[in-house]
């Protein structure tokens, strides 16, 4: 956990603001979700902080070269009668006035860098949340530790509490990346990478894939939710139950009964009715707000569109058109059980 | 083989196809080096067998690195016999360059046979991969030397291999004791430290 | 015509080179421009995200391995030897070969365009699509089973080729050709910039080949060097491609920096100020760039030990960069500067080239790296370095070095609406690009969502690269009408101090009517020390015997390709052609007469 955690978010400093004011007067106002410079986290703010800081030493050095560069080109451009320059050919003390000066700032950004480095390497106290993080082509798997509990593409965490992510990865290298929580970490198949924070407050926040991982790399999204201690609570209560049983005789028992008949069990695993692990574990689908690693919003439609052509919905879907097709009557039925699967 | 501004003076008093190669070892070095470093890299890192001890045979291996070494040494011989304008020495130490080059690739034949037929193949473990990556293009660098010898020993049976031809000799042994050094360095790595 | 494919003086193959490389790099541009449209708003619609993937991984790579090398390439050819005081390059036919290979590996990567049906592909275009940086696992056969990356490993090492023989031959040639009295500290820093960056060309090829080698095997016959279940490492590649590839980055901008310390001095009419101290950093940049790869690799969990020493290595390297900067001002500082194309152009390498570096530094911490990485905001920071840095550096090259390459003079009136233009452009295009990373759109993403907020920056962003679009329209059309309508160029239209210039525009095929004797470093001009060379007279004083061509080097060069076809197409026999051919061409080529 980082040292230079704050319980509650102090006030952005002056200095902070220089980006955002930039944006703001550039006519770009937000909100934006997946922004570096608004930071909602100990691990975030660290990064920022730092970046800050860079930002202000290299403003400097810009304005200063830039105003030389100008000055000098002003200053001394052709006029017929201009004498021959001088021809000098150097100066032994300006060099190494001009070697040295990028030197000590440098030293001014390496200290704080390496304070952070060490800062944010991941460590975590014992208490706090366990999740490992798993990337596959294209949707993020979570699996609660201390929980025995998995979910995908929308992670739940605590406000305030100690987060640590073990981020691996399930085939190619991909890269989980939160911005408003924090920097990236690769997903590397075979090697596990550890990032920690603790979120300043509840909301909602998005993050997206950053390695490029093939075709939908672009659509591997992910949301993260902050609730409080108490709602957290409860959807991990929730989350632990067994899955709902639909009704005798209604439409979500037929629609149970497709499921299990067909290759859907193939992939994805819903708690004693199938076993799959290839793609998302649909337990508990129905209380997900989005489908398809954050892409849709999870309503009857767009679940019934992707169920039958998720290729279509998402370029390079593993999850192919079924053989023989699905007749409209049996996805009603799948999206009636699977919306039922609170 | 001649070639435009070799024969001439040349800035640094040195040859340019032999300062070419000296560049071109340089180069040399990083590929193998890169090579070398990724089979150590690797090393001990196999998930199934067979493993470098129940495979690699030392002795037999000695013997086909004593043979190179001695072709360097013939190499050697055909320099200096071609410098002072001895052309029949010179093509029989040619000859014999290439015959021991010949020997440590039949050897080199023998022994992947032999593994493969205990199972090792190129694609059967990590070592595999490493181990006929390394060889095999160590190995195809004494083929084309083998070649090359060969060539030079061919033009001086027509006559036309000269003493004024010391240096392109001089290159073809340079090449020629490079790939032998760096078969000194794999036959360490690989096969003595286990 | 068969002048030209046998051809073996080296002015001849730097006009080859030059011409190859600039079609290349409107084919490179046009990709960028198909990138630019799809992402100008949110949801995207005008390629599909496999033809978008195949886009941003073909624009990377031809930018950098068929355009910008090339194009530094085209001067070494061109003007190095001019530079030195020498007839032509240490082996003319392994000049030729080079060009042949650079332009056969080309093609080679951009047929991938156009062959879809032939691999049963359901689509035209099946061009690499793993990122110019072809991250193991992801271009392993199981991820990447069309032919899309067998052209990508395939393409990549016969370019290789092309760049080692290159390499060998330039140092040969800068070490060895050398006009009498041409010490190595009285090199023209152009050609100083070239030999450290043949330097690296010669040890960072043959790391990336062997990566590629490895690669090659795992996708055509069953090893694993990059497969975990064996327990293999997919971050081997990623070691072995950076150990390359920052290299590369240097390969890629000291001959800029070297033309701009011709450029300045020439229109300030003073001398490079520190010069050796600019030859030293050089030098030492090329150096240091070998102990900094990791700095790609902050996101990848090295461990904040190995986190850190990278931090500090790549922040040290911004030293000897600054060094340089300084030492460009003060050359100016003093001068009587005109405001050429040329000189317009330098400038502006300075000042963009300084952006790039200072957000280079930003990203050489590892934890605001750790929000950078793989977002736009490196995307920003890249194209200042090779856009603001290495292009515009070329671009002054081309306005300053073109009277002698031709005998005939670019307009400067086109020549400075061409800067204008693409100094805006450049600047609209890729100035947002810092906000959209930050704001946190990743890059080589084919589409992104409103609700990230970037779409106004975005669509900036593509207006900025059509602005580009058109400067480089209007800097052909300048290329095109100078060559009949272009004012004749003197042997010397811009007072320049070097070798170069002491001869008529275009050279004739020998160069030089006698070779000079240098006593300065500056030997055309009168300074304290040194009174101005005498020119050499117009015509020789005795008959040069020029070396004629030689078909071989095409031949053998055609080998190559032949052999790559052989893995594509999985038939053997092909590669017994292509090898037969290869040793054909070397065999008559070794053997033919061939007098200087």
């Amino acid at each position: 956990m980082l040292l230079l955690s704050h319980p509650v978010p102090p006030p952005r400093p002056f200095r902070l603001r220089l980006l955002t004011t930039l944006l703001a007067i550039s006519g770009c106002a937000g909100p934006y979700p997946q922004s570096t410079l608004h930071p909602h986290s100990d691990f975030a703010r660290a990064t920022d902080v730092l970046f800050a800081d860079i930002v202000w030493w290299a403003a400097v050095v810009f304005v200063l070269v830039d105003v030389m560069l100008l000055v000098t080109l002003v200053r001394f451009r052709h006029r017929p009668d201009r004498p021959a320059p001088k021809p000098t050919h150097g100066h032994t003390i300006m060099e190494i006035a001009w070697t040295l000066a990028p030197a000590v700032i440098l030293v001014f950004v390496a200290v704080p860098t390496v304070r952070t480095i060490f800062a944010t390497a991941g460590g975590a106290p014992a208490d706090a949340l366990k999740v490992q993080v798993i990337g596959h082509q294209w949707w993020w798997e979570f699996k609660y530790t201390d929980l025995a509990l998995t979910t995908a593409n929308e992670l739940h965490i605590p406000a305030g509490k100690p987060v640590r992510l073990a981020i691996t990865s399930a085939d190619v290298i991909h890269s989980f990346w939160i911005p408003p929580l924090g920097g990236k970490r690769d997903a590397i198949p075979g090697k596990t990478n550890y990032i920690a924070f603790r979120a300043d407050s509840t909301g909602d926040y998005s993050g997206q894939c950053a390695e490029f991982c093939g075709t939908s790399h672009a659509n591997m999204r992910l949301r993260v939710i902050v609730e409080s201690d108490s709602e957290f609570g409860a959807w991990a209560q929730n989350q632990l139950a067994s899955p709902v049983v639909p009704p005798k005789a209604s439409l979500a028992e037929q629609g149970k009964a497709i499921f299990s008949r067909s290759a859907c069990i193939g992939c994805h695993t819903i708690q004693g009715v199938s076993p799959g692990t290839i793609g998302p574990n649909l337990t508990h689908v129905g209380s997900r707000a989005t489908l398809a690693s954050g892409l849709f919003p999870n309503d009857s439609a767009h679940l019934a569109s992707w169920i039958a052509d998720a290729p279509a919905m998402k370029a390079g879907a593993i999850m192919t058109r079924m053989k023989p097709p699905l007749t409209d009557a049996d996805i009603a039925a799948l999206v009636a059980y699977l919306q039922s699967l609170k | 083989m001649t070639h435009a501004g070799t024969a001439h003076h040349t800035s640094m008093g040195l040859d340019s196809r032999k300062m070419a190669f000296w560049a071109f070892i340089g180069s040399e070095c990083l590929l193998f080096g890169s090579l070398i470093s990724t089979y150590l890299v690797y090393k001990g890192r196999s998930v199934v067998g067979p493993y470098p001890h129940d495979i690699l045979n030392i002795p037999f291996t000695s013997v086909s690195t004593f043979d190179l070494l001695m072709s360097s040494l013939m190499m050697v011989l055909a320099l200096a016999a071609v410098q002072r304008g001895d052309m029949k020495w010179g093509k029989i130490w040619l000859l014999a360059t290439a015959l021991l080059g010949l020997v440590f690739l039949g050897g080199q034949v023998i022994e992947f046979t032999e593994f493969v037929h205990k199972g090792l193949t190129i694609s059967t473990n990590l070592f595999g991969c490493t181990f006929f990556v390394l060889t095999g293009t160590h190995g195809a660098h004494v083929a084309v030397g083998v070649l090359w010898l060969l060539t030079l020993f061919v033009r001086a049976l027509q006559g036309k291999l000269e003493r004024a031809n010391a240096m392109t000799v001089e290159i073809t042994g340079l090449y020629w004791h490079f790939v032998d050094v760096v078969w000194i360095v794999i036959f360490t790595v690989v096969y003595l430290i286990q | 015509m068969k002048s030209w494919l046998t051809t073996t003086d080296h002015k001849r193959i730097g006009l080859l080179y030059f011409w190859t490389a600039f079609a290349f790099f409107l084919i490179g541009g046009v990709e960028a421009l198909i990138i630019r449209a799809q992402l100008a708003q949110p949801n995207g619609h005008v390629v599909s995200a496999e033809t978008y993937n195949q886009l941003f991984t073909m624009h990377g790579t031809t930018m950098i391995f068929l355009a910008l090398m090339p194009l530094s390439a085209s001067f070494f050819n061109y003007i190095v030897p001019l530079q030195i005081g020498a007839r032509d390059v240490a082996f003319p036919r392994l000049n030729a070969f080079s060009y042949w290979v650079f332009l056969l590996g080309g093609l080679f990567l951009n047929a991938s365009w156009l062959v879809g049906p032939l691999f049963h592909a359901g689509m035209l275009n099946v061009a690499p699509d793993g990122g110019w940086f072809g991250y193991a696992n992801l271009t392993e056969r199981p991820f990447s089973p069309g032919p899309n990356i067998d052209f990508w490993v395939l393409g990549l090492q016969i370019l290789g080729i092309s760049s080692l023989a290159a390499g060998f031959n330039f140092i040969v040639t800068i070490l060895n050709l050398r006009a009498p009295g041409m010490k190595l500290m009285r090199l023209p820093t152009f050609t100083w910039m070239t030999l450290v960056t043949q330097f690296l060309v010669i040890t960072a090829f043959p790391v990336i080949t062997v990566g590629l080698v490895f690669l090659m095997f795992d996708r055509f016959f069953g090893t694993h060097f990059y497969i975990h279940e064996a327990g293999a490492t997919p971050l081997l590649w990623q070691h072995l491609f950076w150990l390359f590839g920052h290299p590369e980055v240097y390969i890629l901008i000291l001959p800029a920096m070297g033309i701009v310390s011709e450029v300045l001095p020439t229109f300030a009419r003073k001398p490079l100020f520190g010069y050796t101290v600019v030859v030293y950093s050089g030098i030492l940049i090329g150096f240091m760039g070998w102990g900094v790869w990791s700095h790609h690799m902050f996101a990848v969990g090295l461990g904040p030990i190995a986190d850190s020493v990278f931090a500090a290595t790549t922040m040290l390297i911004a030293v000897p960069t600054g060094v340089k900067i300084f030492n460009w001002v003060a050359t100016l500082w003093g001068g009587d500067i005109r405001g050429t194309t040329a000189l317009h152009f330098a400038v502006g390498f300075i000042a963009m080239f300084i952006i790039g570096g200072l957000s280079g530094v930003s990203h050489a911490s590892p934890p605001a790296d750790l929000q950078q990485t793989d977002t736009y905001y490196v995307v920003a920071h890249i194209h200042y370095v090779l856009f603001g840095g290495t292009i515009f550096g070329l671009f002054a090259g081309i306005y300053y070095w073109w009277p002698k390459m031709t005998g005939r003079m670019l307009s400067e009136t086109l020549g400075k609406w061409h800067f204008w233009l693409q100094f805006v452009g450049m600047n609209l295009a890729f100035f947002p690009m810092h906000f959209i990373g930050l704001l946190g759109m990743p890059r080589r993403i084919y589409t992104y969502p409103p609700e990230l907020g970037v779409a106004q920056l975005n669509l900036v962003s593509t207006v900025g690269a059509f602005l580009i679009g058109v400067s480089v329209l209007l800097f052909l059309y300048n290329l095109v009408r100078t060559r009949s309508r272009g004012q004749r160029a003197a042997n010397d239209p811009w007072g320049g101090a070097t070798l170069e210039w002491s001869i008529p525009s275009p050279p004739p095929v020998y160069n030089f009517s006698v070779i000079p004797t240098i006593t300065s470093r500056l030997p055309r001009w009168h300074t304290e020390r040194h009174k101005a060379m005498q020119d050499p007279p117009a015509t020789p004083p005795a008959p040069i015997h020029v070396p004629g061509g030689s078909w071989w080097p095409l031949v053998a060069a055609l080998g190559l390709p032949v052999m790559a076809l052989a893995l594509l197409t999985h038939t053997l026999w092909i590669v017994f052609a292509g090898v037969a051919l290869l040793l054909f061409g070397i065999y008559r080529w070794a053997f033919e007469p061939f007098e200087v």
